[in-house]
């Protein structure tokens, strides 16, 4: 499923959408940005709470197909234009981390 | 590519949040060259940990990346207050990052054991009270 489809799917808030034809093909949840790169892979959505602009270089160099911000976490607006430049797709929901996993899982299974 | 190329980053210690524009800079030089994917995610991921830690503990410093034939070298130098025990250093967990950095995402202790994990060579010189260099190699076939 694309990051765009499961957005529209689970209503979730898009705040930056430069590559919705990417493919979400599984996630990863953390908040320990170190934790998280010396373990996520490449092409998963990676759902957290951390909303600085550390996130949009771990995307990157990750290469996630989207970040999920839970928890209804904004992101300031100079940071959204930064993802946008980049090209990191970020989608924003009131859901809890947990729930947003399930509904990932459901997706790829 | 018969010889190797160089390129040269400073990384600025002063803005912690911008911490990274070195990396995402090589990342996108890798790509240019055609590198394989795979190897260019554990280089930068490598030194993005790197980067991270000139910033967090040393006021910055350079990278300078060599790109031959068959490897991808990278050698970050700062001069910070350099590793007294660079064993306990490497053990996951082990930070002594201060809180204001922790509550960024990062000091979970994982930054040296990620460079070690990405990388098929790395080596740490360091000596307290002048600075430190970790030189790291990414081979390419």
């Amino acid at each position: 499923m694309t990051v765009a489809e499961f957005a529209k799917k689970y209503s979730l808030e898009v705040l930056s959408l430069p590559a919705p034809e990417r493919e979400i093909k599984g996630g990863y949840m953390g908040d320990l940005l170190s934790w998280v790169m010396g373990r996520a892979k490449a092409d998963q959505a990676w759902i957290t709470i951390m909303s600085n602009q550390n996130i949009i270089a771990v995307a990157t160099l990750i290469d996630f197909a989207c970040i999920i911000l839970a928890e209804d976490v904004r992101l300031e607006e100079n940071l959204i234009e930064t993802a946008k430049t980049k090209g990191v797709n970020i989608l924003t929901t009131k859901l809890p981390a947990f729930e947003v996993a399930c509904e990932i899982c459901q997706e790829i299974k | 590519m018969s010889e190797s190329l160089t390129f040269h980053f400073d990384v600025n210690g002063e803005d912690f949040t911008s911490a990274g524009q070195a990396s995402v800079r090589f990342k996108k030089n890798m790509r240019e060259l055609g590198v394989d994917p795979e190897i260019i995610r554990r280089a930068s991921i490598a030194m993005y940990e790197g980067e991270i830690n000139m910033v967090i503990h040393a006021h910055g410093g350079v990278a300078d990346v060599e790109v031959s034939e068959d490897a991808i070298k990278i050698v970050l130098k700062d001069q910070g207050p350099g590793i007294p025990d660079i064993a306990k250093a490497m053990q996951e967990g082990y930070s002594t990052a201060p809180d204001n950095i922790r509550s960024l995402g990062f000091g979970a202790g994982m930054g040296l054991p990620n460079m070690k994990r990405y990388t098929d060579e790395m080596q740490i010189e360091s000596t307290v009270g002048v600075g430190t260099t970790v030189t790291m190699k990414i081979n390419l076939n």
